[in-house]
């Protein structure tokens, strides 16, 4: 309750177009660190829990409490040691190759999912939230497949239409989500929802019709894409890992340009943070709907031809996995800032890679990942949280550092009031303990000087 | 009752915001808190109401000394709050809001409102405050809202009444009726502390006045005292408030509305065919009751209002139907009425604020991309010349005070080249030495020969800057009078009344 109030201060300051879910998606990088420090924590209670060793032990724990501890810390060093040769290094594989082949799969599993998530984090930026990254994951592979393998172009060029053509296939099932939002005020969480729906099962049923099946079978997979649509392998053939990666790592590089240095980025965080204020400055609110959830699809479909033409060679009913889904928190974490997405793009890639190996070397099973990555979302959609645990200043202090001017202090203080007096029918302890935490939200700005000059420099 | 601050010091840090404060409130007296925003008037009542412990000093209750631990404790000894922004649960009745945390309950736990509701009509019929018990709060004009405030202290037997800035939120009507609600409180004994920063009000229902400045007793004055004298005090040095502005100095009427209407999302007539002009180097001032159509017109002037008709002509260049962007680059300067709301994006830095609807063109940026450092040189020159304190362009703008945010609109609105500016609220919620700074800038775009509208509920800002005033009724402008209108008058017209001795200027040419 107490950091509820103590928060209300940088809130009430700020104007109504911020809302909780903002906060939410652009959360504090400390907080975001803690949370995956936190969630591995909570994992490796579960895994000891769960080992059976550990249980066998703790039948006798009063006795030799030694053995339960020293199981306890085998169960999770081993599991998590697992984790780590199956996604970076495999410091116990003979030759070099082999040791470095778990970072290879690991950027491999990642490239989809940093250009998915790229694109569910532009959308977040503009004020959406574009459940739909599956589907037009969907539509991008569908397109990819049906271009790679319907055409004979020669490479590179075949390459780069199947590529547009992603990106074509995805823009239209995002933009599509943005027009009905512009135009009739449908929301987009409900339906990106249904077109999610929509894709997988056209693309269960196309593969069941000779437009996307291949020749000779029932079953509902397509034909191989030529080499032409495929994207090359960086380390040969020996190793998963292609071309695809850079590619995400190039459109990293364009989301970041996007979003911070284009005047499009500029209208998209502009209308996301306050659509108001963007309206009466004589932007287009719709068409910067528009244009996020084409962008956001376009990225999604790309994701899609990326995992196709990268690793997959073929569709299938189940080629999406759960990247669009996935991507959704890979944009949280990486506070739907490109380079932070790169980063949690990365992790979860590790995280999924390692989980392989974890599994099948000392029996913890991959659902633990799944663990992990939800326990990260779940403290960082709750930030007072984690803020409470590691006993973090409230996030007041910092907002507000510029405020050190003594004409916003009080105001910002009387803000807190404001929320405080709220209830000013709780408990009196209670209502003291918010006072105190507004106070020390308040006193958080004392670092610059009150008296300060104008325009100094930063 | 006699409640006394001695030396009351509040710190942040290493920041007071009340340093060695004395106040003696007695029973029977209407003590004014003056201050400028962020003189510490809000810290030193959250002390007195127990929100915040006092770093040094102690408060005194007919010479008893307390400490109060909580707003509860605080009401239990008899202090009661008004704050600005009203604690009221809008779906709730007055009478369900007013029991709120005191609710009296019959066997098993069912609610008695009864008991209340009388409490509420005696208290209404004793001040003439004619509020329903049984009215739900939303469906209440603002200042009968802040009357069920009122009444929730009251029936919580408050002694001592605090009054926040109470009249920011009120018509000027309703404002005489709280000055008048007020004078009753006093005469029946309760203690009032008017914490204000608008002078004529202050002097209005006074007794005594402390005028705080950066945190401390910086005077006490007398309520005769003069305006002019108050507002140095608050403001630390003289404050011209009524500057007599040059004449205007008229070119061509380049602006020109004609019957003008908008109607609304569910179909009601919000601006009804209203017409005038505006000359070059004139100031055209509407005058009028919030929410009355003024929000609207000016909206509908600039392209953000979807169900407009009539003409509006800029230099014979019809606007409406254009894009609000394209009125925008047509020169026209808009302040909207709400800066936290249309005019800002909280998060954005200042720099950022600052280039907010000029971002694709030269300098900031071109069609495609920002130039980062053009736009940071170009706000470090508009907040140097606009005197907005911040420690620097990156910061985020909602960490920045009221005042300076409104600056930020002002210096990113008065570009050069206009051929209109139009401000709805210029100066709403700003401090005294800001106004005068803001209204230098709109009279000194007024002199550069543009024309200029201002929209506008206070009056005393009007009568400022006004050459003309335009008062608007229920979405017509009853009439337009010269700058020089007597209060009284534009006070009939704004309640709708148009007087006998209609001006022969013709509002509707």
């Amino acid at each position: 309750m107490s950091t509820a109030v103590a928060e209300r201060p940088a809130g009430t300051s700020t104007p109504r177009g911020e809302s909780a879910f903002r906060r939410i998606v652009s959360g504090n990088g400390m907080v975001t660190l803690l949370a995956v420090l936190l969630s591995l924590i909570i994992s490796a209670v579960l895994i000891v829990l769960t080992d059976e060793d550990v249980q066998e032990s703790a039948g006798y724990l009063l006795a030799r409490p030694a053995d339960a501890l020293g199981a306890a810390w085998e169960a999770v060093s081993g599991a998590y040691a697992a984790l780590f040769r199956g996604s970076i290094l495999n410091y116990r594989a003979d030759t070099a190759a082999d040791m470095v082949r778990p970072l290879t799969e690991t950027l491999t599993v990642a490239t989809p999912l940093i250009i998915v998530s790229l694109g569910v984090a532009i959308a977040f930026r503009a004020g959406l939230f574009n459940i739909g990254a599956q589907g037009q994951f969907i539509f991008g592979a569908m397109f990819a497949t049906w271009f790679g393998v319907h055409l004979d172009l020669p490479l590179g060029v075949h390459l780069l239409l199947v590529m547009t053509m992603a990106v074509l296939g995805g823009v239209l099932w995002g933009g599509v989500v943005g027009m009905l939002k512009a135009w009739t005020g449908a929301h987009e969480v409900i339906l990106t929802i249904m077109l999610n729906y929509v894709a997988v099962n056209l693309l269960a049923y196309l593969l069941n019709t000779p437009v996307l099946r291949r020749a000779g079978t029932t079953n509902p997979v397509s034909e191989f894409l030529p080499a032409t649509a495929m994207f090359p392998k960086l380390l040969g053939d020996g190793f998963r890992l292609h071309a695809g990666f850079l590619v995400a790592l190039l459109a990293t590089a364009f989301a970041w340009w996007l979003m911070s240095r284009s005047t499009l980025g500029f209208r998209l965080r502009a209308v996301g943070a306050n659509p108001d204020a963007a309206r009466t400055a004589g932007m287009s609110v719709k068409g910067t709907y528009v244009a996020a959830m084409a962008l956001s699809g376009g990225l999604a479909g790309l994701a899609g031809m990326a995992h196709v033409s990268g690793t997959e060679g073929s569709l299938n009913t189940s080629v999406a996995g759960s990247f669009g889904f996935d991507a959704i928190t890979v944009a949280l974490l990486g506070r739907s800032h490109p380079v932070g997405v790169l980063f949690a793009g990365l992790l979860f890639g590790a995280l999924r890679a390692g989980g392989v190996t974890m599994q099948t070397e000392t029996g913890v099973p991959i659902d633990i990942v799944l663990v992990v990555q939800s326990m990260i979302v779940l403290f960082i959609a709750a930030p007072p949280l984690v803020r409470a645990i590691f006993r973090l200043p409230a996030p007041g202090g910092a907002r507000a550092r510029g405020t050190a001017d003594p004409v916003t202090q009080p105001a910002v203080a009387g803000a807190a009031v404001t929320g405080a007096a709220g209830q000013a029918v709780a408990p009196s302890a209670q209502t003291q303990d918010a006072a105190v935490s507004a106070t020390a939200a308040a006193a958080g700005e004392q670092d610059g000087d009150p008296h300060r000059e104008k325009g100094q420099a930063l | 009752m006699k409640l006394e601050l001695r030396g009351i010091t509040k710190r942040f840090g290493s920041f007071a915001a009340n340093e060695d404060v004395h106040l003696t409130v007695e029973s029977g007296r209407v003590h004014t808190l003056l201050g400028e925003n962020g003189a510490g008037k809000s810290t030193l009542m959250n002390v007195l109401f127990g929100l915040y412990e006092p770093t040094e000093g102690e408060i005194l209750l007919d010479g008893r000394s307390v400490r109060f631990s909580g707003p509860g404790e605080a009401m239990r000894a008899g202090i009661g709050m008004v704050h600005q922004h009203f604690m009221l649960v809008p779906v709730f009745t007055v009478a369900e809001n007013v029991a709120l945390g005191d609710e009296h309950t019959r066997a098993a736990g069912i609610l008695d409102l009864e008991a209340t509701r009388r409490r509420i009509r005696e208290i209404s019929d004793q001040y003439g405050f004619h509020v329903d018990p049984d009215a739900v709060v939303e469906d209440l004009p603002v200042g009968v809202q802040q009357r069920v405030e009122i009444i929730k202290a009251l029936v919580r037997d408050a002694r001592i009444l605090i009054l926040d800035e109470p009249t920011a939120v009120l018509t000027p009507q309703e404002t005489d009726e709280l000055l008048e609600i007020i004078r009753q409180l006093r005469a029946d004994g309760t203690a009032v502390v008017f914490i204000s920063h608008k002078l004529r009000e202050v002097k209005a229902i006074s007794d005594d006045i402390t005028v705080l400045r950066r945190g401390r007793v910086v005077g006490t004055a007398d309520p005769t005292a003069d305006a002019a004298e108050l507002a140095a005090l608050m403001v630390g040095r003289d404050v011209v408030l009524h500057r007599a502005k040059a004449e205007p100095r008229l070119g061509e009427e380049t602006f020109r509305v004609e019957h003008l209407t908008v109607v609304g999302p569910t179909g009601q007539v919000l601006v009804n065919d209203v017409s005038f002009g505006i000359r070059q180097g004139e100031v055209l001032a509407v005058a009028g009751v919030q929410g009355n159509g003024q929000t609207e017109l000016t909206e509908a002037i600039m392209g953000l209002q979807p169900k407009a008709t009539g003409s509006v002509r800029l230099d014979g260049e019809e606007l409406l139907g254009r894009s609000t962007r394209r009125i925008i680059r047509t020169g026209v300067g808009y302040v909207p009425e709400d800066r936290s709301t249309d005019g800002l994006v909280g998060s954005f830095s200042v720099a950022e604020n600052m280039v907010l609807n000029r971002f694709d063109t030269a300098p900031a940026g071109t069609a495609v991309q920002l130039r980062p450092r053009a736009i940071r040189e170009l706000a470090e020159r508009r907040v140097a010349e606009f005197d907005v304190r911040t420690q620097g362009v990156d910061l985020p703008v909602s960490s920045l005070s009221g005042g300076n945010q409104q600056k930020v609109v002002m210096a990113r609105e008065l570009v050069d080249g206009l051929r209109l500016f139009i401000a709805s609220q210029p100066t709403r919620g700003v401090d005294v030495g800001s106004i005068e700074f803001l209204h230098d800038r709109i009279i000194a775009e007024r002199d550069a020969g543009t024309p200029v509208l201002i929209v506008s509920t206070e009056l005393d800002e009007v009568m400022e800057l006004a050459d003309r005033i335009a008062v608007m009724y229920h979405g017509r402008i009853v009439d337009i009078v010269p700058g020089d209108a007597s209060r009284d008058r534009l006070g009939l017209l704004m309640a709708g009344q148009t007087a006998g001795d209609t001006d022969q200027e013709g509002p509707r040419a």
